[in-house]
């Protein structure tokens, strides 16, 4: 195990003494003070820009939920906004939407780079190329990668990459994203080639951190690949794995700019419809910013469900 | 200086740094309207972008001769995008109180920007001394702008859908390039035909996405005789057989025929992408798509040609009409709206200049001749005066637009809360041109149901 050096303690509990001389003392009061506030002043920068660009926005959202703006002039309606986004035909629709997106990433879009790391892992050669090779895609901005699928990848006639891929194989082509059926899947496709790079780094660098003695005991025990893999990896890795699990719990959920750019909004009769794109219709298409408020702050509810897991995981790591 | 000195002082700017900015954020910049010198400054927006080269030129020449002829005004330009109205940024502008003083909009978007708050009552400032050509301009457009009795804007462009199709295609697929389908039974036939020469044309294209599906949806209802909404605009009005005839002739085309290509869910560019590439036989529009398509899409004018918007059975019962105006933001003070009136007078509604300099325009890549925009009332001299300098400077074979003006059809304005209503038939669309098996009944339901909803949440 790696030993780190400790900066000596001070003897008394919280901040440890500077590492610069005290210089002559000036009254303990008055240099906490100065200290305290030096610090503070570091902080105010860091404290506006939550303020001012996540917690005024979040309140506001809020507030505008329970408001309706009319003429120009705003009254408080209550749970009208709430009732009028229920009652929406496309709300149970992008509810579903985001949920079987969410779970498909979560099959493919979580197993898959789990899997490429410990392939990765494996290699003894050319392993930084490779891995280079598998975070490339995260460096595209993800409106040019989705603009490749689009217009690439996903057109529905047969010069379209997979469909040409299809054909040659003998098999059936399929409309992408004009099929409704295959919306979704390939959505998630899209995205997991997208963002697979980032989960694929964080697992390399949990599986490294396993010992390779583990491994070694495991094989003279007789265990094969697979028993290794169930048996070391995963309980090894299993806290980084229900992290990332609840990361991208909480970032699928969030799915619009895969509709907005493969489906033109909400894709065939709904089929693309999530909950993030169903806000951006109602406050940006409908002139609804209350009821896109209305329904930011459901999404909020849910999410911080799912962020009380995630920080409650993360307190079990520290 | 010490360390500790060091990081006082860094704290100490720090700390100054953010104070100023946010007192400069605090620090309204409409404030420098009048400045000392007695001028008046006005912000207008829909610039045209870079790409626009020649548009933007225009634009720039004629802000500095208004400015000379104007000596007490000051115009500042700002470009909102190709689109000046993209609803998405348009909204977020309202939203945020960020439109410029004189701002661009749609005709479908009074409900909208009076609901923000944002635009100014400018009845008694749009009159003959501000604008000359004023009452020359047709009274049914500044209607359009008008809410109970108060003028929000000036109309500055209108037009009227019809059949927009590709001469070319249609002579290789032996049509008659002078005689365009007047009937959708008739347009079905001709896209059959032009599909048919393969290589991914489409004979007839649509859109259904992006809020153009639902307005597409309402030019085809009417020239059904159908309407979007009742009489009163409280329900929804074309979950009947009209509009199911509109979804039944796409769908035939679409899967019976298979002669609308294979990519939809098209939105505004995509559409006339396919069109400027020679993709697209036919579709519906206003003459200026044309230019569009030249301008933006790489095609060429002398490829398109236009009539009327077909009907079932005969002549279509009624067109989509629309267009846009500039608002006045909230809060000017008297001299800005007047500046800001005089500006859109000497650039939109004066023969000879701005849009209608066609002397400048006929050489470069712009179309002069096209039956468009329809601002003044017929007879009116400044109708008269506009015509004339239309067909002295065409530059474009006005024998194409000839079908089109010879047959008009009724024009219809766009429903009231138009966006929202479009938004919703998307489905609708998308649903016909997408699935094979589309239930047109359900996706009419679904839609009547959504803008019903609409509706009573609006009321």
């Amino acid at each position: 195990m790696a030993i780190t050096t400790v900066p000596a303690a001070t003897g008394k509990p919280g901040r440890p003494r500077p590492p610069y001389p005290s210089g002559p003392r000036r009254g303990g009061l008055g240099r906490k003070v100065r200290d305290n506030l030096t610090g503070h002043a570091f902080l105010i920068g860091a404290v506006v820009c939550f303020a001012v660009f996540s917690w005024y926005p979040m309140v506001r959202g809020v507030v505008m939920s329970f408001q309706r703006t009319r003429r120009g002039e705003t009254t408080w309606v209550g749970w009208d906004n709430y009732a009028r986004i229920i009652a929406d035909p496309s709300f149970w629709t992008a509810w579903q939407n985001t949920l079987y997106f969410t779970v498909l990433a979560l099959v493919l879009g979580y197993a898959v780079p789990f899997f490429v790391a410990i392939l990765l892992n494996e290699f003894r050669h050319a392993r930084g190329y490779l891995r280079i090779l598998v975070y490339l895609p995260v460096m595209l901005p993800p409106a040019s990668a989705l603009y490749l699928f689009k217009f690439y990848a996903y057109d529905p006639s047969d010069a379209g990459l997979f469909n040409a891929i299809l054909k040659a194989a003998h098999l059936p082509t399929s409309e992408w994203m004009q099929s409704p059926g295959m919306t979704m899947p390939a959505m998630v496709l899209a995205s997991t080639w997208m963002n697979m790079g980032s989960a694929v780094l964080i697992y390399l660098a949990a599986l490294q951190n396993i010992p390779g003695e583990l491994y070694e005991a495991a094989e003279l025990d007789g265990a094969g690949v697979w028993r290794r893999i169930v048996h070391v990896t995963v309980p090894q890795t299993r806290l980084i794995l229900a992290l990332l699990a609840m990361l991208q719990i909480v970032a699928t959920m969030q799915l619009f700019i895969e509709p907005l750019i493969l489906a033109n909004g909400a894709g065939t009769g709904d089929s693309a419809t999530s909950v993030a794109y169903l806000i951006y219709q109602h406050g940006f298409f409908q002139n609804d910013l209350n009821g896109a408020a209305a329904l930011g702050v459901i999404m909020l509810v849910v999410l911080a469900g799912f962020s009380a897991g995630y920080l409650r995981l993360t307190a079990k790591q520290d | 200086m010490s360390v500790p000195q060091y990081r006082k002082a860094a704290a100490l700017a720090l700390v100054a740094g953010l104070g100023l900015s946010l007192v400069a954020c605090s620090t309204k910049g409409g404030d420098a309207a009048n400045d000392a010198s007695g001028k008046v400054t006005i912000t207008v927006d829909c610039q045209p972008v870079g790409a626009q080269k020649e548009l933007l030129q225009n634009w720039n020449d004629d802000v500095a001769e208004f400015q000379r002829q104007n000596p007490d005004i000051v115009v500042k330009s700002v470009s909102v995008g190709e689109q000046c109205n993209n609803p998405p940024d348009f909204t977020a502008r309202l939203a945020g109180g960020t439109v410029t003083d004189v701002f661009y909009g749609y005709m479908t978007d009074l409900a909208q920007v009076l609901d923000s708050g944002q635009a100014m009552d400018i009845t008694q400032y749009a009159t003959k001394d501000t604008i000359p050509t004023w009452d020359s301009i047709d009274p049914a457009l500044k209607e359009v702008f008008t809410d109970g009795g108060k003028l929000y804007a000036v109309p500055v462009k209108n037009y009227s859908m019809g059949l927009v199709y590709h001469k070319g295609l249609f002579q290789r697929a032996g049509l008659d390039a002078n005689n365009p389908p007047k009937t959708w039974p008739e347009v079905r036939d001709a896209a059959k035909k032009i599909s048919a020469l393969g290589g991914g044309i489409a004979g007839y294209s649509e859109y259904s996405a992006g809020n153009t599906g639902g307005w597409h949806f309402t030019s085809l209802l009417y020239s059904q005789g159908g309407q979007i909404l009742t009489p009163d605009g409280k329900k929804a009005d074309f979950n009947n057989p009209l509009g199911k005839q509109v979804l039944q002739n796409l769908k035939d085309m679409r899967y019976g025929d298979n002669s609308m290509g294979s990519r939809q869910l098209l939105q505004w560019g995509d559409l006339l992408t396919n069109a400027g590439a020679g993709k697209v036989g036919m579709f519906i529009g206003a003459p200026d798509a044309t230019q569009a398509i030249v301008s933006q899409f790489q095609g060429k004018f002398e490829d398109w040609a236009m009539g009327p918007l077909p009907g079932q059975d005969g002549p279509a019962k009624a067109t989509l009409g629309g267009g846009e105006g500039y608002f006045f933001k909230k809060g000017l003070s008297p001299e800005q709206v007047k500046a800001g009136l005089k500006w859109i007078a000497y650039q939109k509604l004066t023969p000879g200049k701005g849009q209608f300099d066609y002397v400048r325009a006929k050489p470069q890549n712009y179309p002069v001749g096209l039956p468009q925009p329809l601002l003044f009332s017929n007879g009116s001299d400044a109708q008269k005066q506009e015509l004339e300098l239309r067909k002295a400077n065409a530059n474009v074979d006005t024998a194409n637009f000839a079908v089109f003006e010879a047959n008009p059809v009724p024009i219809k304005g766009e429903p009231r809360n138009a966006q929202a209503i479009y938004a919703v038939l998307d489905a609708a669309m998308s649903g016909v041109l997408t699935n094979p098996n589309a239930n047109i009944d359900a996706l009419l339901k679904t839609a009547e149901d959504k803008v019903n909803q609409l509706l009573a949440a609006e009321s």
